[in-house]
């Protein structure tokens, strides 16, 4: 169907809670190739997670979706049934996510979640089902496997558990794995070891990943393509170099600009991103980034910024852009 | 500046944990960590969780009672269990005919020293009384230490609070789950500053924020210590920020301190194994660095304070551990002037 694993156009799609409609994703569009890594970054509440689990069919109860298409893997989701989405989840897309404490069932051991998705997916025997479980646990850097497999997910700390997550995650090779903040809640050094574990995995395995997070940090060393997400919009989509070093988007440049940087010498002062995220039950009209944005104009308010193309990958939707392009373009 | 405000010593920390008699255990929280905060400055506290990070800030106010140590705020002893050896200027323990002196046992009534020393919780959403007014959050101090003469005081000292912190005054009236996490964070600072402290704890203020918001929290930590001349113990999992906001920094593991030293000497010129690998974890958010960045991976977990590794409690993941640091405890030594660290084989490290 088309040459993306995973190719989303135009999807819109809303929460209908009783204090009215929210408006999670407003026509978003993206795609993966297969073995890519692509980071969607964005504060809480932007839409990153919503669109990764709209992938899965794991939209949440009030939420509907209510236009665009998802492709995978070539599947249109959209016209997918339940027992369809059954059969492709866990095996050949699945998800790690953010909170390994609570993601793990905590009356199965460890073995018997891991041998379900096989189970399920798979023809093996039973011996099969063990040893290829037991591989998994070592794929993914377990000592003592056998014994693992026995014990409950309480017994395990929060790094192995996210170990454990990866590998019922990995039980099927799947061809695209998404990892909602995988690490957000681990320390620095476990967050590293994992990390690290997932980049190996992916050239191992050959899969794509699509990272959702909201540290900057974490997609700079990892992806090749990276989405900004802002009040359920993609703002800005480029290469990772095109995002860090030539950001074209009010707000990527003011959150590149809001993190402390290891490196600075001198004490330099923060340049925070003023006021707070926008309601997204009332999306303003325009831009949803005006209300905080400096460089904000007469027409932001009143219209959404069409699409600018600086490359074949980097685009972003500002009309600062517009601007440029219309005083003649070469001052981007 | 150089004048030390708050200076703690020996600080021990043991929560009971089951067992009876012989077996009873304890969580060892806090393990003999001495250090000082200068009068003015932001000393930051980095560690992973459980290190004890937050129990030390805690202690030292003594939200807990300490088991043993001794917390001297502007020269005034707190709190002394008169068991732990006294500390001179330079930190050194104090002996006396080759005998360590110990101090007399102290525990002075904290009331009059919370208008002095307060602190700002982690927790945004968990730290607010859900069913108080904003108002009366930040007046409930006012109240306690009778800081205002009538009402009408009471009330404009409400407002100069909020609008110091960066709300409106209209917002005195409305309740904690109107506001947004950093709107919520900042009431909780207007809290603490109600009673014009000078010594401010600052608990993972930020780590509940959004990225955005955290740098104009920060902004505000800082304008606020140049307006009052404040001296924040500023409490973080993220180095990057602490590195941002502090003068100096010290990193725990396991209870213990293993390194102190200016932000930058810490960062660039850091000594302690412990500290360099938590230094290289840390994503870069700048891609070219990022990919030439080699990550110092520590292997395995770290290992439960109910039943810590003997000696120097880093060397079960210490890719230079010796028998030494299975046999002893390292010592706590300044390497340099002002840079402390405690590790048998700082020569080989470096």
């Amino acid at each position: 169907m088309s040459e993306y694993l995973v190719n989303i156009e135009h999807e819109r799609l809303s929460f209908f809670t009783p204090a009215g409609e929210v408006k999670a994703l407003n026509d978003v569009s993206l795609h993966v190739s297969e073995g890519e890594v692509l980071g969607i970054v964005g504060e809480s509440g932007s839409g990153k997670s919503v669109t990764a689990y709209s992938l899965m069919g794991l939209t949440a109860h009030p939420g509907k979706l209510l236009g665009g298409t998802l492709d995978f893997n070539g599947h249109r989701i959209n016209d997918m049934s339940e027992k369809e989405m059954q059969k492709l989840r866990g095996n050949e897309v699945a998800i790690i996510f953010q909170d390994p404490m609570t993601s793990l069932n905590p009356v199965y051991t460890i073995g018997n979640q891991i041998r379900e998705v096989l189970k399920l997916h798979t023809d093996k025997t039973k011996s099969e089902i063990q040893a290829r479980a037991i591989e998994l646990l070592e794929l993914v850097g377990i000592n003592e496997p056998e014994k693992r497999l026995k014990q409950y997910p309480h017994e395990l700390s929060g790094g192995m558990r996210q170990r454990v997550m990866i590998a019922i995650a990995l039980a099927c090779e799947p061809k695209l794995l998404i990892a909602d903040e995988p690490t957000t809640a681990l320390d620095v050094t476990i967050q590293a070891q994992i990390l690290e574990l997932m980049m190996e995995l992916k050239d191992k395995l050959g899969m794509a990943i699509l990272m959702i997070t909201h540290d900057l940090g974490v997609v700079a060393s990892m992806c090749d393509h990276i989405a900004v997400m802002y009040a359920g919009n993609i703002v800005e989509y480029g290469t990772t170099d095109d995002i860090f070093y030539a950001p074209k988007h009010e707000y990527t440049k003011g959150l590149i600009r809001s993190i402390p940087r290891m490196d600075s010498k001198e004490h330099e002062r923060l340049v925070p991103i003023e006021g707070t995220p926008v309601d997204l039950l009332n999306p303003p009209k325009g831009c949803p980034f005006a209300s905080r944005c400096d460089s904000c104009m007469q027409i932001c308010l009143r219209e959404k910024a069409p699409v600018t193309f600086f490359s074949d990958v980097h685009y972003t939707s500002c009309w600062m852009n517009q601007k440029a392009e219309l005083e003649g373009g070469s001052k981007k | 500046m150089s004048e030390k405000l708050l200076k703690v010593e020996h600080l021990y920390q043991y929560f009971p944990a089951g067992g009876f008699g012989k077996n009873k255990k304890y969580v060892q929280a806090v393990d003999d960590v001495s250090f000082y905060v200068k009068k003015g400055e932001t000393l930051g506290l980095v560690g992973e969780s459980g290190c004890g990070k937050t129990t030390t800030g805690r202690s030292l106010l003594r939200l807990y009672e300490p088991t043993k140590g001794r917390i001297v705020y502007d020269g005034k002893v707190l709190f002394d269990s008169g068991d732990v050896p006294m500390m001179d200027e330079d930190s050194n323990d104090i002996l006396e005919n080759g005998e360590p002196k110990f101090g007399k046992k102290t525990a002075v009534d904290m009331k009059p020293y919370r208008r002095e020393m307060q602190i700002v919780f982690q927790d945004p959403y968990a730290s607010l009384d859900p069913r108080m007014t904003v108002g009366d959050i930040v007046g409930e101090a006012i109240d306690i230490h009778h800081l205002a003469s009538s009402k009408e005081e009471r009330y404009q000292k409400i407002q100069r609070l909020l609008e110091c912190v960066g709300l409106n005054s209209e917002h005195a009236n409305r309740y904690p789950h109107e506001f947004s996490g950093g709107q919520r964070q900042r009431v909780g600072i207007a809290r603490a500053l109600a009673v014009d402290p000078k010594f401010i704890v600052c608990d993972e203020p930020i780590s509940a924020l959004d990225v955005s918001i955290q740098a104009q929290v920060v902004n505000m930590f800082e304008d606020l210590q140049a307006e009052m001349g404040l001296t924040y113990l500023f409490i973080a999992h993220d180095l990057s920020v602490v590195k941002h906001i502090s003068n100096r920094i010290g990193v725990m593991y396991l209870g213990r301190l293993v390194e102190l030293a200016d932000s930058y000497e810490l960062i660039f010129n850091s000594l302690h194994p412990y500290t360099k690998s938590l230094i290289s974890a840390i994503p870069i958010a700048d891609p070219k660095i990022a990919r030439a960045n080699k990550r110092i991976v520590l292997k395995g977990d770290v290992p439960s304070p109910l039943n810590p590794p003997s000696g120097c409690r880093f060397r079960t993941r210490c890719p230079y551990a010796t028998e030494q640091c299975a046999a002893e405890v390292p010592k706590w030594r300044e390497v340099s002037k002002g840079h402390f660290a405690a590790c048998h084989n700082l020569e080989k490290v470096n």
